[in-house]
């Protein structure tokens, strides 16, 4: 039962955990905004959280040395970050767009208090369950 | 935890914009400083901005000031022969502080800190809801 429990509370969990990392990313986004040469970074949140709920491990890369890299397994929350393409790049190589990134950091916002309002009804739906009321 | 990390960067912003806010106000005090304590005329300081890792293992990158170089523009000629400082064609060797430029540094600096801490009030509030989950 208790497995039962944790998988009930999988999905937005992942999901949550993903939106962290996001907003830690657009964050240094954001914040670099005037670093010369720094490159805006992001990932695909869609794909991420597929990976997550669906597929817990992917392919991993068959290492002949301890000292080869790992591939996707170092990966914070085995997340690949990627470079946004910038629609206006600036002169010191800085390819920060701060209407994009607070577009985009507050969109991540939202569908995280989204997200936690899901868990919230999903644990409240748990209380129901067990008090029986 | 992540949402911890913003705070780091978000605040590792704020202390290098206010660090380069008080470059720029170094910058325009000393505006008109004909001289210094070594004797030179004033020379404009900028910051110079680096992207680090706020902690060894995370991908949340904070920005801090690595140095604060001296501008290597030459220093503005000003003709004031009764200046005490002025050379023998009359002329004084003033900062090459560009008020403009120092100016749009101001704006640029006080937006971005602007910005930061609505990341940092955003984040808050997002940690207190995510305090009172299923209550």
């Amino acid at each position: 039962m208790l497995n039962g429990l944790d998988a009930h509370l999988a999905a937005p969990l992942q999901a949550l955990n993903l939106r962290a990392h996001r907003s830690e990313v657009l964050a240094s986004n954001i914040a670099n905004a005037d670093t010369p040469n720094y490159k805006a970074r992001d990932f695909d949140f869609a794909a991420a959280l597929s990976g997550a709920i669906g597929a817990t491990q992917g392919l991993a890369l068959a290492r002949t040395s301890v000292r080869h890299l790992s591939g996707a397994a170092g990966l914070a929350l085995g997340v690949a970050l990627q470079y946004r393409v910038p629609i206006q790049p600036s002169i010191d190589g800085n390819t920060v767009e701060m209407d994009t990134e607070l577009a985009q950091f507050s969109d991540n916002a939202l569908r995280m208090q989204a997200d936690l309002a899901f868990m919230s009804d999903r644990i409240r739906s748990l209380l129901t369950a067990i008090q029986g009321q | 935890m992540s949402l911890l990390n913003v705070f780091d960067i978000a605040s590792s912003a704020l202390s290098a914009q206010s660090q380069r806010l008080n470059v720029v106000a170094s910058n325009l005090a000393n505006a008109e400083s004909a001289t210094t304590a070594g004797g030179t005329p004033y020379k404009a300081r900028q910051v110079v901005f680096t992207a680090m890792p706020v902690r060894p293992g995370t991908s949340g990158m904070g920005v801090n000031v690595t140095a604060v170089v001296e501008d290597p523009a030459p220093p503005r000629l000003v003709y004031d022969p009764q200046h005490p400082m002025a050379d023998a064609n009359g002329y004084v060797t003033m900062p090459n502080v560009n008020v403009v430029e120092e100016m749009t540094n101001m704006i640029s600096a006080s937006r971005a800190y602007q910005i930061n801490l609505d990341l940092m009030n955003t984040t808050k509030s997002l940690l207190l809801r995510t305090l009172v989950l299923g209550q």
